[in-house]
């Protein structure tokens, strides 16, 4: 089998770097070595999600999907090939009769990708050809909801795919709906500010991440368009393994959470300094690396830049559920240990 | 080889001559059994270069078997009954998409209330969806349909459902003459797709498609199932020759050449009403029989030519579109409409749920449509007492709810059918 190629460093020199601006975070490539650059900032990458496409304006989710891909593309040589859920992705890469795809690219139905890309996998056992490897993705709700069955069997039968999930926290392509992935209070179509409860329940929460590790299958990951250099570590330490893999990549949304196209960054880097959104990884059913809160905020930060939310700041008092929703923050900084007790700022 | 073997049993080794790359498996009465020997022929060693996947649904069942088949490796899979519907958005996807897929239908009731009988209400469920089916009267021919949908569904990029009786068939142990796998290779070419997922040459396959095109798609996929009428019989007639049997084709007739009355049926019940005719025949009544064995596409032509000079024409049918009447009459009734002086037409729903379809019971059908007939749907051996109480009840008192176990109530009260 041919080696994964790769020009990024090793993971724990990545870790160490600073190659953000001070005060921004943003991704700086030209402040690193060539060899630790992104694939992204390379001439070489592949392009497989290509322009032309109809994602909207600061869209998270075509951001997440083009590096998540070139990543992958470049792990295996372009010996890859896409199993695409019905979806925003889908739709607004292949209009008829045009194909932002630079790779072989199948869609069959909504809830299905995970079975689809095993029936992939299977044929390119059968057919002797190891060398292609397989991604099926798809949004929050296709991943966690309509598609959960068939997500879980493939993690269980362990079969060869990497299934990346957009989260964009709702059905976006139908209408801004609520999924499993919507968080509480959060205003969706189907979860009008109406009522006195308004916006989404406060449900147990479904993280599909975790329902993945309990799985054991050999690699988890969440990420953020906000690092995408952790993002392509992510997905090339993914194609480097064999298995079930999986990988949910937080994708903010302009349209549905109501936030300016030019805030898709921003947010996506507070949803995780929050403590909202843990990053981290797991392999074999065990975290092996969280990555740590870098300069923590409260709740509010994330939220005020969303009209979804907007109905938490009106009244002019303080809402109590903000303070449900730091609980969850916290938890899962307790959980994960996103924050070093020695405190730890960027 | 001739061999006594389960109906189930047979179909798998037939299936195993076929060389799947690809058998997806997932257990529904009356089907299990065959995906159970498919699995016992992968494990042994006897079927090579196949994946056997153990799925978790019937949805991922035919949704594994799409990526496979669209990645290029020849994909099987089989089902029943409700497994069909939950299935069925994938139904639709494997043909729209062009796929050639086999899959097997162990022809089995839809609940509720729940039923793990035979009838056909199950591939009923599922004509429009795009896919040739064709239906089996014995277990021979379920044996050789299989390797000739194989290859029908690859010659025209299609899906083909192989239905076959549950339990009638698929539990049934009786002779089989099994092929060899030198006849099945001198048949079945290897499938050798025209566009596949292939890193080489890429392509978006299952794109959205929008009004521009989806009637001109539509279309060319009700032109490839005309094409289909052309090459089921050229396939079944190319089978006789290398297999020394004739089976499959549109359809087949019975002792019709002079029948005034012409029984139009499909699958194992054909064999009862064969028996049927011969007792009647042997009355001097003329009355044949037209066995259907391709439901889609539906052979309009073929089956005008064969009821033509018929009086009388008795469709017997496992299954019920409420509300309407029987699926295959109304079909029947199409491919009659431009006679210049169509035979009369009678509907009789029989079957339902397991219920035995027996010559008692034919014999009274035939002779009553020729002396008494009726007016819309016949419902077979019906039990009109238990029926017009339940009719009664709801008239006395309207209470919605459900109604099955009223039913059940009241048959547990009233004198058993066989004792009045």
């Amino acid at each position: 089998m041919t080696p994964p190629v790769t020009t990024l460093a090793p993971e724990e020199a990545v870790q160490k770097l600073k190659y953000y601006q001070k005060g921004t975070f943003t991704v700086g490539n030209r402040l690193v070595a060539e060899e630790q650059r992104t694939v992204q900032a390379s001439q070489a990458r592949s392009n497989a999600l290509t322009c032309g496409h109809r994602a909207c304006q600061g869209c998270g989710e075509a951001l997440g999907a083009r590096y998540a891909i070139d990543a992958a593309m470049r792990a295996t040589n372009n010996n890859l090939i896409a199993v695409n859920a019905t979806g925003c992705l889908e739709v607004f890469t292949t209009p008829y009769p045009e194909s932002s795809w630079q790779l072989p690219w199948l869609h069959s139905l909504f809830g299905n990708a995970a079975a689809v890309a095993t029936g992939v996998a299977a044929a390119m056992r059968v057919k002797k050809r190891p060398e292609v490897r397989v991604i099926a993705q798809g949004g929050d709700g296709g991943t966690t909801d309509i598609g959960f069955q068939c997500l879980s069997g493939m993690f269980e039968r362990n079969d060869d795919v990497l299934y990346i999930c957009y989260d964009n926290e709702g059905y976006m392509n139908t209408g801004v709906q609520r999924s499993s992935a919507t968080p509480p209070t959060a205003r969706t179509a189907t979860t009008p500010v109406l009522g006195p409860e308004p916006g989404n329940v406060f449900g147990t929460g479904k993280s599909v991440p975790k329902i993945a590790v309990a799985h054991n299958i050999p690699y988890v990951a969440t990420a953020t368009v906000a690092d995408l250099h952790d993002l392509e570590r992510k997905v090339i330490k993914a194609m480097s393994i064999h298995g079930a893999r999986y990988i949910q990549i937080n994708v903010p949304c302009p349209l549905g959470w109501g936030s300016a196209s030019h805030d898709t960054i921003r947010l996506a880097r507070l949803a995780v300094e929050c403590g909202l959104y843990p990053i981290f990884e797991a392999e074999h059913g065990k975290v092996t690396q969280v990555r740590k809160i870098r300069r923590k905020v409260p709740v509010q930060d994330y939220l005020k830049l969303q009209r979804r939310f907007a109905h938490l700041f009106k009244g002019g008092h303080e809402d109590p559920r903000i303070a449900r929703l730091q609980a969850i923050c916290d938890a899962n900084i307790a959980e994960y240990g996103l924050v070093d007790v020695t405190g730890r700022d960027g | 080889m001739l061999k006594q073997v389960e109906g189930s049993h047979a179909m798998a080794e037939a299936i195993a001559l076929c060389r799947p790359e690809v058998i997806c498996a997932y257990p529904i009465t009356p089907q299990t059994h065959i995906v159970e020997g498919l699995g016992e022929l992968v494990k042994e060693g006897a079927l090579v270069d196949c994946e056997f996947i153990n799925v978790e649904s019937e949805f991922a069942a035919l949704s594994v078997a799409i990526g496979a088949s669209a990645a290029g490796a020849r994909a099987y899979t089989a089902t029943a009954s409700q497994g069909l519907l939950f299935m069925a958005e994938a139904v639709y996807n494997a043909s729209g998409l062009g796929l050639p897929i086999v899959m097997t239908l162990g022809n089995r009731a839809i609940g509720a209330p729940i039923n793990i009988w035979n009838d056909h209400s199950d591939a009923m469920s599922m004509r429009d969806a795009g896919w040739l089916q064709l239906f089996a009267e014995t277990n021979q021919e379920a044996v050789d349909l299989h390797i000739q949908a194989f290859k029908l569904a690859e010659e025209l990029s299609m899906p083909v459902m192989v239905c076959v009786d549950g339990f009638i068939l698929t539990h049934a142990v009786e002779r089989i003459d099994i092929p060899t796998q030198q006849q099945v290779d001198a048949y079945l070419p290897p499938y050798d797709p025209v566009q596949v997922l292939d890193p080489a040459e890429p392509a978006s396959i299952g794109a959205m498609v929008g009004p521009e095109a989806f009637t001109e798609v539509r279309f060319l996929a009700h032109y490839k199932q005309t094409l289909a009428l052309k090459l089921i019989p050229e396939f079944s007639a190319e089978f006789a020759k290398g297999f020394g049997r004739e089976t499959g084709g549109l359809l087949r007739s019975y002792r019709a050449e002079d029948a005034d009355m012409l029984v139009v049926a499909m699958g194992s019940v054909c064999g009862t009403i064969k028996d049927t005719i011969d007792e009647m025949r042997d009355d001097g009544i003329r009355i044949g029989l037209v066995v259907i064995v391709s439901f889609r596409p539906f052979p309009v032509e073929a089956l005008r030519n064969a009821l033509a000079g018929a009086k009388d024409v008795v469709v017997v049918e496992k299954s019920i579109a409420v509300g309407m009447g029987g699926q295959l009459a109304n079909n029947v009734d199409a491919s009659l409409r431009n006679l210049p002086r169509p035979p009369r037409l009678h509907s009789s729903v029989a079957g339902l749920g397991g219920r035995p379809i027996t010559r008692t019971s034919l014999h009274h059908l035939f002779r009553q449509a020729s002396v008494q007939p009726w007016e819309g749907t016949n419902f077979l051996d019906l039990n009109e007492r238990v029926v017009g109480r339940e009719i009664h009840r709801t008239r006395k008192t309207r209470r919605s709810g459900p109604t099955a176990e009223n039913i059940l109530r009241q048959l547990a009260k009233s004198v058993p059918p066989a004792a009045e």
